[in-house]
């Protein structure tokens, strides 16, 4: 068999080196062509992981183990399981959304640009099939450069202090985590993920290392209050950068609560799931508010992004088959429509540079295409059935009125607020007589730009109407999973 | 032992010697354009001795000139390190020696004998060798400082590294005194021997190991005795605070291992206690104030003190895991310091000196190459992955937990966030902002694909850290540091 993961880490890097290898700021093409390839061949060999995956068992496919350093027993072993796998194909197909965003947008430093976003791609996928814990820590903190420079070097006017904003905040958890990593290797001697699910831990540890994991992976989450970042990386971020943002570099802090935190620290995650769920709601309702009050479009999105990933990590803390199958089937989703949303607006801001919502209106009028796209994708991030959104909702709302109806009652309101602020925002965009002379001569959308919303359409939809492929895929790798959690490690 | 028997463990030092005192000669008769010549003799005493260190390297321990030199595996590991940085910091600043005047026979004859120190300073095995080599290293390290005569800067930055240093070598030798009249000998296997036997005066050897802690912390320039390294690394030309910043660690840490952990390992308790005080106040001192420098000079001199603290991070767990996680931290950081005042020269030329932060502005825009591997610099002393300096970081806080010094570790972690900070900045210089300075930078062939290489090196050696690692392990074992 082909070392598929290998593959899946290893040619967008490649792409990558040699987009920046051949790159020359005056003749972009060439570099586009490179890029798009590399994406689109990223992509191509991540589809036997899907096809080939067998879901009748929780153990890790496709693994791959080498002697990395042996000084530590340190190793290079890829593999994923039903939890993971989906994600390696989201990124993957997010790339190439994202360079082919970038085709005809970016005109500096072209080589660069699609250079970052290629190696950032590999990198991610490298933290979702790293089986290893200093790989994975490896691959989760060299992620951070490219974004670090895509942010300072493309994003917009206040960009400096968002790329650093965002760098800082992430290192100030991960360098906890790498602690963390090395004091579960001195108790167990091992740097396997899998070997520290039987470690036998006191609660005061597993205390302990679950707030020095939790403040990693929340702030990556990013869940209350340490989301400060998001909206300021967001609004700053090339279109490009917040789609990876909003798309992809946000699951990894969910996917480690489901590779680190259950799994290794059962105990302490039942200890404090009230903790946890408290803060989710808190994302889910409070930032939803904070949502609807923003005036810049790009910002909206990113409060609206908190307040969806709020809804993974209450739907994992709930430790039941539904609640997780959720919150997974939520971050896919929430991938999808995401990055579709900040398509969208950078397809205006590509017109009018503006991404304040008062500069526009009526854009149906003169965008008819256009809306109609972001109708659906507006559909979908506020939970409507037959959208991909509506799945992991519905799952986790179910999952939570199990536990408690209050609960659940609260965990619902999203469904009103998204639906308030998205729809509220869609209308004083779209809708309307025209506004001014800016949006009276906007284009509608071009082959590129249609055909690239019309990928992401086609998958919101997909997703919505016929679940099954998605969620079975999880089935097995969640039960055993929530096996693991249920089991104390006292 | 027979003479030649001795003189075959010290071949390499005879090597240099010999080679400094010719070039010395050499240089009487040859004129300002030729000094091509002499430079020359001097990359090829440096290849010659490592030939040399190659050819004889064995694995057993031998002790030559009545126990007063050692030839172990560590001591040719470090000296074939010295020589590499010695050379590439040749290689790196000729341009920049020649535009200042400094292209002259001083210059090499006295960077070979700091070299020499330093190759005394890894051999010694007797407190009296181990203070020549200090000496020897230190004076011509005073004289490399002055030698630009035009400024005024690097006389006074060599004064008072020389009053300061020359305090130091004072404490330092008054610590080997005491320790030498509780125990009565100054070979390190005997003290180490007496420590273990419980022979001499406690409270005279604690006195002792005070001093001698207090010295090595004078020279590897840690805090509270840091004070003269921003100093010095500002002030001296920028070549020599290359020279300053990379070989004489070797030498540091070699100092360090010798004393405490072969002469001293019996009171290792007393000197763990030490070194957390020293490594703790470095950490967070260096980071915190570098983040105030407008000079990258300065700059680089906080981080060097941040850096050498977490290097004595790995030795106070005072173990084999520790002592390899230091040297290992030792290399790597040289590594990088080479490729770091290496980019400050080639972006220096005639009658400029692109000593502040601001001189970094849009390098992106002018050599997006350069950028890139000042970008690894940067990565690798914020200690992020994928560069070199992310395995440093983890070996030493490895060692310290392994030790059971956790909430040093989480110290540690901490500060190097704050570390983080202004290494960014440079970082945001170079590629978030635009160039001031639009002038085409200009390097030699050979320094421009031996820094590329020495850059991207970072980048390999944090990918693949194993060989290096092992070799470090090995060197440490094979030299009974256990």
């Amino acid at each position: 068999m082909a070392p598929y993961l290998s593959l899946a880490v290893w040619v967008p890097i490649v792409a990558g080196l040699v987009a920046l290898a051949i790159g020359r700021d005056r003749e972009p093409a060439p570099v586009r062509w490179v890029a798009l390839v590399g994406a689109v061949a990223g992509f191509l060999v991540t589809i036997p992981l899907y096809t080939h995956f067998d879901a009748t068992t929780s153990a890790m496919q496709f693994v791959e183990l080498a002697e990395w350093i042996p000084r530590f027993g340190i190793h290079y072993h890829l593999g994923v399981d039903g939890i993971s796998v989906l994600f390696i194909l989201l990124n993957s197909f997010i790339t190439v959304l994202v360079v082919w965003a970038g085709w005809e947008v970016i005109t500096t430093r072209v080589a660069q640009y699609m250079g970052a976003f290629l190696i950032q791609s590999g990198l991610i996928n490298g933290v979702f099939c790293a089986l290893d814990g200093i790989l994975f820590y490896f691959f989760f903190e060299a992620m951070l450069i490219p974004m670090y420079l895509i942010i300072g070097v493309w994003g917009g006017p206040n960009r400096m202090y968002a790329a650093i904003k965002f760098f800082l905040y992430t290192l100030v958890g991960s360098l906890l985590t790498l602690v963390a990593l090395i004091y579960l290797y001195s108790v167990s001697d091992s740097f396997e993920i899998l070997d520290w699910y039987q470690v036998p831990l006191a609660l005061k540890t597993q205390v302990l290392l679950f707030v020095a994991f939790f403040l990693a992976f929340a702030v990556k989450v990013p869940m209350w209050p340490v989301h400060t970042w998001l909206p300021d990386a967001h609004v700053e971020a090339p279109t490009g950068g917040s789609v990876v943002l909003a798309a992809i570099t946000l699951k990894v802090g969910a996917y480690g609560f489901v590779r680190f935190v259950l799994p290794i620290l059962p105990d302490a995650s039942r200890y404090l799931a009230g903790f946890v769920i408290t803060l989710s709601l808190i994302a889910v309702i409070y930032i939803g508010f904070v949502a609807l009050v923003q005036d810049d479009m790009k910002k909206l999105i990113a409060y609206s992004s908190i307040s969806h990933m709020g809804f993974v990590t209450l739907g994992f803390f709930l430790f039941s088959q539904l609640g997780v199958e959720g919150g997974l089937a939520q971050m896919i989703s929430h991938g999808f429509v995401s990055a579709a949303l900040f398509l969208c607006v950078g397809v205006m801001y590509d017109r009018l540079h503006s991404r304040l919502i008062s500069d526009y209106g009526g854009v149906v009028n003169t965008m008819p295409k256009f809306a109609a796209f972001m109708m659906l994708f507006a559909m979908a991030n506020s939970g409507l059935p037959a959208t991909s959104g509506f799945v992991g909702e519905f799952l986790v709302v179910l999952a939570s009125i199990k536990v408690n109806f209050w609960l659940g009652f609260l965990a619902a309101t999203i469904m009103i607020l998204g639906a308030a602020y998205t729809l509220w925002m869609y209308k004083r965009v779209i809708f309307g007589a025209v506004a001014n002379s800016g949006v009276a001569s906007m284009p509608d959308l071009n082959r590129r730009e249609f055909w690239l919303l019309a990928l992401v359409a086609l998958a919101i939809l997909a997703m919505g109407v016929w679940p099954k492929p998605f969620i079975d895929v999880m089935h097995v790798s969640v039960a055993d999973l929530l096996a693991h959690v249920a089991k104390t490690k006292l | 032992m027979a003479f030649a028997e001795n003189l075959l463990a010290v071949l390499p030092e005879v090597v240099i010697l010999t080679s400094a005192a010719l070039i010395l000669i050499v240089d009487l008769f040859i004129d300002d354009e030729r000094r091509h010549i002499t430079y020359w003799l001097t990359q090829l005493a440096l290849l010659i001795a490592a030939c040399v260190t190659l050819k004889t390297t064995q694995l057993d321990i031998v002790k030559a000139f009545h126990n007063m030199v050692v030839d172990d595996m560590l001591a040719d590991l470090l000296r074939m390190t010295s020589f590499v940085a010695v050379s590439l910091m040749l290689f790196y600043s000729r341009s920049y020696l020649l535009a200042r005047g400094l292209f002259r026979g001083e210059t090499f004859v006295l960077t070979l004998f700091v070299l020499l120190g330093i190759q005394v300073i890894i051999s010694g095995n007797s407190f009296l060798t181990l203070y020549l080599g200090v000496e020897l290293m230190s004076l011509s390290l005073y004289a490399l400082v002055a030698l630009e005569k035009e400024r005024s800067g690097p006389a006074e930055a060599s004064m008072k590294y020389f009053v300061l240093g020359a305090l130091a070598s004072g404490v330092l030798l008054y610590g080997m005194s005491m320790v030498y009249g509780a125990t009565g000998t100054l070979d390190i296997d005997l003290v180490a021997r007496a420590i273990l036997a419980k022979q001499g005066n406690s409270l005279l050897l604690t006195f002792g190991l005070v001093f001698v802690v207090s010295g090595v912390a004078f020279k590897l320039g840690v805090v509270p005795y840091h004070m003269w390294i921003p100093d010095v690394y500002d002030g001296a030309p920028t070549a020599i605070t290359l020279l300053i910043g990379t070989a004489p660690e070797f030498a540091g840490f070699a100092l360090t291992l010798r004393l405490l952990s072969g002469a001293l390992q019996g009171l290792a308790i007393d000197w763990q206690g030490m070194l957390i005080i020293l490594s703790l106040l470095s950490m967070v001192l260096g980071n915190v104030v570098a983040i105030a420098q407008s000079s990258i000079k300065r700059m680089l001199a906080y981080s060097t003190i941040a850096h050498m603290g977490f290097m004595l991070m790995g030795f106070l767990a005072a173990d084999l895991n520790g002592y390899s996680a230091a040297m290992f931290y030792t290399v790597t950081y040289v590594l990088t310091s080479l490729v770091s005042f290496g980019m400050i020269m080639v972006l220096s030329r005639i009658g400029f000196e692109a000593d502040r932060l601001d001189d970094f502005k849009g390098l992106n825009q002018r050599s997006p190459w350069w950028a890139f591997i000042m970008l690894l610099v940067m990565f690798s002393l914020a200690g992020i992955p994928p560069t070199v300096g992310f395995y440093a970081k983890f070996t030493v806080i490895e060692a310290a937990i392994n030790a059971g010094f956790l909430w040093l570790a989480v110290v540690a972690v901490v500060t190097s966030l704050i570390g983080a900070f202004y290494y960014l900045r440079i970082v945001r210089l170079m590629y978030f902002e635009d160039p001031v300075d639009r002038s085409p930078l200009e390097t030699r062939a050979d320094a421009r694909t031996l820094l590329s290489a020495n850059g991207l090196l970072l980048l390999l050696l944090g990918i693949l850290p194993q060989p290096l690692m092992g070799i470090c392990v090995i060197a440490l074992t094979q030299s009974n540091f256990l």
